[in-house]
């Protein structure tokens, strides 16, 4: 429950993350490869991946503050927090049956809604359906993201590893107690991901979740510091590089976000020389392998009126 | 179609869920009329209008990829949830997100753009005060100032969508539609769902024509429930 009222204004954001000697992102479909985008050889880090980074960030920074739970939680109980809210907000039903449908007044199902905006941080945030089997309805959350696209090219590497144990007693004798492994690297890789957060869908009378100034600030901090947290053996170093807040004044916009997303441009640099991705002058330079090998600039020249640029 | 309007709307990324294949979903070919009508809702909409669909161009060359995610497929059974109620305790009601883990592939549209033509209708809900002609001009005033209720997607949220108002006259953009192609059938596609009829789902025979879908003409050979 937040104490702060809800977001009135649109906001774009373009996030910038790089890895380096880890994978980011694994692809289900090729053995645990980091996704790649098959025409162009650009990573992808998908959306989702995203979002549980960021509630992962939000149950362990806000996991004890009221009005901060996760609802997709790490082996959370789905059932369990839709029946706790149809004991909230209606104690007379009992029923399974009764559960199954959404209460024909509109009123009791808004309200149920609310309840579940108003105590989990990632509904109010990105939404949720809450039709499995106990029905608690459907919310459209007001923040969106897309998914991320490595500036260039990556060349995913596949590491051979040894251990020095089997798990079986069958592999320990033929294999005379070792077994090998593999690991899936992208040596470095800079990726770009774009952001919205949709005000009316946070503000309006029927649709809002309530979704705050102070749960924009909690979600452009995680952004910040998600990977900071998501340490393990695949991820490699991880770390997130820029945000690039485009504020609106009002809750429709001020202005198109592609021509925003434009605003904000990447750049190789080498030996002090700067050129666009992909120029023909990059040709023959080395692959990048630090942040250093990039640069980032926000275009604020002629900003359209009503937009404000946060970098942070 | 006094009041029609044009909006180009482009992405890296489409999925138009075929309702046949919805478990790992494979895109339709082409924007369906009912997602070019969430997009135009998404920007300007009111109880008192009803978008139609008149045209969908295709500037771009069809192309997919596979895509594959790690969703849940939390969904209880009310048998289950029935015997927890009557034993009065919630034990074992719970879905552990890990253990209904599903890895789901979708088939998607990759680097779409398409244009819009459209007409709406005033409907029973609307009140003196709703002219046909403020609607208009509501719509197009956002679209062209890069307003919208919510930020519209092509298919599904995570494919956001880019869009632009082509102003009335103004020509429509160029289309990279292989020349050599004049028919294409797409079959029977989803056109929408009628939400008076308790949600029916209705199809109809799509054709592109030199890269066009002429809505009104495919649907004026009938369509079924």
């Amino acid at each position: 429950m937040s104490e702060t009222s809800a977001l009135t204004q649109r906001h774009e954001f373009v996030l910038y993350f790089d890895v380096a000697n880890g994978n980011p992102n694994g692809d289900p479909d090729a053995g645990n490869l980091p996704r790649l985008d098959p025409e162009t050889n650009r990573g992808l880090v998908s959306d989702v991946a995203i979002k549980r980074k960021i509630r992962n960030y939000v149950a362990l920074a806000k996991g004890e503050v009221p009005g901060h739970e996760i609802y997709m939680r790490d082996g959370a109980t789905l059932n369990l927090e839709h029946k706790r809210a149809w004991q909230a907000v209606l104690p007379e039903v009992s029923k399974a049956e009764e559960m199954k449908k959404l209460p024909k007044e509109e009123a009791k199902s808004r309200a149920l809604t609310r309840w579940m905006c108003a105590n989990f941080w990632d509904i109010r945030a990105f939404g949720a359906v809450m039709t499995t089997g106990v029905n608690a309805g459907q919310v459209r959350g007001p923040v969106q993201i897309t998914f991320a696209n490595s500036v260039e090219p990556v060349m995913p590497l596949e590491i051979s590893i040894t251990r020095l144990a089997a798990t079986t007693e069958k592999d320990a004798e033929d294999k005379g107690g070792r077994t090998m492994g593999r690991k899936h690297i992208i040596p470095y890789g800079l990726y770009r991901a774009h952001g919205f957060v949709n005000a009316p869908l946070a503000s309006h009378d029927t649709k809002g979740t309530g979704f705050s100034e102070a749960d924009l600030e909690l979600l452009f901090e995680a952004l910040s510091n998600m990977f900071e947290h998501d340490r393990s053996a695949a991820r490699g170093e991880m770390a997130t590089r820029k945000l690039v807040v485009f504020r609106h004044a009002g809750a429709l916009g001020n202005a198109h976000a592609h021509e925003l997303f434009d605003r904000v441009k990447t750049w190789r640099q080498h030996k002090g020389s700067r050129q666009p991705i992909g120029d023909e002058a990059t040709d023959n330079w080395p692959a990048a392998r630090s942040f250093t090998d990039y640069a980032i600039t926000v275009d604020r020249e002629n900003l359209p009126a009503g937009i404000e640029v946060i970098e942070r | 179609m006094a009041f029609g309007v044009r909006l180009q709307v482009w992405g890296d990324r489409a999925c138009f869920t075929r309702p046949e294949m919805k478990v790992e979903r494979v895109s339709y070919d082409v924007m369906t009329p009912s997602a070019a009508r969430g997009i135009l809702e998404a920007i300007h909409w009111k109880p008192a209008i009803r978008w139609v669909v008149d045209r969908i161009h295709i500037l771009r060359p069809i192309r997919f990829q596979s895509f594959r995610r790690n969703e849940v497929s939390a969904k209880a059974s009310a048998a289950l949830a029935d015997r927890a109620m009557r034993a009065g305790s919630t034990q074992g009601l719970g879905l552990v997100v890990e253990e209904v883990r599903q890895q789901r592939a979708a088939m998607l549209l990759v680097d779409v753009a398409y244009v819009i033509e459209a007409h709406f209708e005033m409907t029973a809900r609307a009140g003196t005060e709703d002219t046909p002609a403020k609607h208009h001009a509501m719509f197009t005033r956002r679209a062209a100032a890069g307003q919208c209720f919510h930020r519209p997607c092509l298919g599904t949220r995570e494919f956001a969508a880019d869009f632009a108002l082509i102003p009335e006259g103004a020509p429509l953009p160029a289309s990279e539609w292989p020349a050599d192609e004049a028919e294409r059938d797409l079959g029977w596609m989803l056109h929408d769902i009628d939400f008076a009829q308790n949600r029916t789902s209705r199809f109809f025979r799509a054709r592109l024509v030199n890269g066009v879908m002429d809505v009104q003409a495919c649907l004026a050979e009938g369509t079924i429930a």
